[in-house]
């Protein structure tokens, strides 16, 4: 397999991998705050992040590409003050990715702390445990299948994205040219051969971490 | 000593009703809350723990102010320091046995968690994840690790409902020696009168959220047949 092949692989792992890493991160608090708080404008927040659900990807990488322009406030300001430029580099795909794929780490989160009993939580409490001591000890080591699914859905997600990517990114090899896109461009070059060669390897890892998914889900029935 | 003065409107079956509690508890009483289901009982013992919030009222602990509407007052459950057992028994799934007792511990004694493994007789399930154990045995565990929090107010919301006669009779006995044991105010729910004749030194009495009868077990029994 020729070093091109390979280094738009790795491009698209890292950025899957990036991306999981980061949502997982802010995924957490968010799915916590969903799940067990109140506040006026929470339904407002659920749609946010459940947009990418429904947006075609092609709008939410043009109104990131027009943030991300040096033309506009966001932009001119990350030039001028960091000297960073967002658009068509790996780091604003990033960025995107992280926005598009909210919906695919939060959701399974935020179920599966619903999906605890309340009474777990609260008999932490009364045991003089605090919320973040709860959380971790009590909350987490009980919605493992969730935290997979959100982890697996994330990274699958990710590997599989095309239109936010091409937006923001274009396809610049080695920086934004992740394996969906490089079997587009192979595909108008009339280069089957290769266009094959990426699609059966993402096609293999989808169909392994769906697999992975639904054999956990099999045996926890608490996710979808 | 607790003094309780609340008032906290709760959807029952019967409709909205409200509960109004204005009582003071002795230290070392072991008072036993009985009524029909909707009357109030749970609530009152989530207020309590402070799991609910009631919307009007204060709760003083000895000299600390639990709650106090006026002041705005709200201490978390955190830091009441009271041991609740839950009618779910609310055992971690993540853990096991030992592991749910030594959870409640602030700092951790190991000769203690034997203690009560061996005062509730469970041995030979320390190690055994609770899903793995039958309703009387989590309700064992769920009133040792209640134990192992050394609470200042322990409130048992029906502990022992899940059990045969025998274990029943065998756990009242340990209840009434933990009770001495921490010497301090007990809240138990129960619907057994004979349960209550037993363990309760004074019983209150709740019909639709409100307390209808209120001391020693057989005055108030009595008054009521």
């Amino acid at each position: 397999m020729d070093k091109y092949f390979i280094d738009t692989l790795l491009l698209t792992g890292r950025l899957a991998g990036w991306t999981t890493l980061i949502l997982f991160l802010i995924g957490l608090p968010i799915a916590y705050l969903l799940a067990y708080k109140r506040f006026w404008f929470k339904p407002v927040v659920e749609a946010l992040i459940s947009m990418p659900l429904v947006l075609p990807p092609t709008v939410l990488g043009f109104y990131m590409l027009m943030a991300y322009s040096p033309q506009n406030a966001l932009g001119r300001f990350l030039q001028q003050t960091f000297d960073v430029r967002l658009a068509f580099s790996f780091e604003g795909v990033l960025i995107a990715s992280v926005v598009f794929s909210l919906p695919f780490m939060i959701q399974p989160l935020q179920n599966g702390l619903t999906s605890i009993p309340t009474t777990l939580r609260e008999a932490s409490y009364t045991l003089g445990k605090s919320e973040i001591d709860t959380f971790v000890r009590v909350l987490m080591p009980n919605m493992i299948p969730s935290i997979i699914t959100a982890i697996a859905m994330t990274f699958a997600h990710c590997i599989g994205e095309f239109g936010v990517v091409i937006m923001v990114g274009g396809n610049i090899p080695a920086e934004t040219r992740v394996a969906s896109i490089a079997i587009y461009d192979e595909v108008q070059s009339l280069n089957y051969e290769v266009a094959n060669q990426y699609s059966f390897v993402l096609f293999i890892i989808s169909m392994v971490i769906l697999t992975i998914i639904y054999s956990i889900n099999g045996k926890k029935k608490i996710f979808f | 000593m607790l003094n309780i003065n609340i008032q906290h409107a709760m959807l029952t079956s019967e409709g909205k009703k409200t509960l109004e509690v204005n009582t003071e508890i002795e230290t070392q009483e072991l008072l036993c809350l009985f009524g029909h289901s909707g009357a109030g009982k749970t609530t009152l013992l989530r207020i309590l723990a402070g799991l609910t919030k009631p919307d009007k009222g204060r709760i003083v602990f000895d000299d600390t102010v639990w709650f106090d509407s006026d002041k705005k007052i709200n201490l978390p459950p955190q830091k009441r320091n009271v041991g609740f057992m839950f009618q779910d028994y609310a055992l971690f799934p993540n853990m096991s046995v030992e592991r749910n007792i030594s959870f409640a511990q602030k700092e951790k004694d190991t000769a203690e968690v034997e203690k009560l493994i061996s005062l509730f007789d469970l041995q030979s399930l320390k190690k055994q994840k609770p899903d793995k154990l039958s309703g009387g045995q989590k309700q064992r565990v769920a009133l040792a690790r209640a134990l192992a929090a050394k609470p200042t107010l322990l409130m048992l919301d029906e502990p022992l409902s899940a059990l045969d006669w025998d274990m029943r009779t065998e756990l009242q006995d340990e209840i009434i020696k933990a009770h001495l044991l921490l010497n301090t105010v007990t809240l138990l729910v129960s619907h057994d009168i004979q349960e209550v004749h037993k363990v309760a030194s004074s019983v209150m009495m709740l019909k639709n959220g409100e307390v209808i009868k209120c001391g020693v077990p057989a005055e108030v029994f009595n008054a009521t047949n």
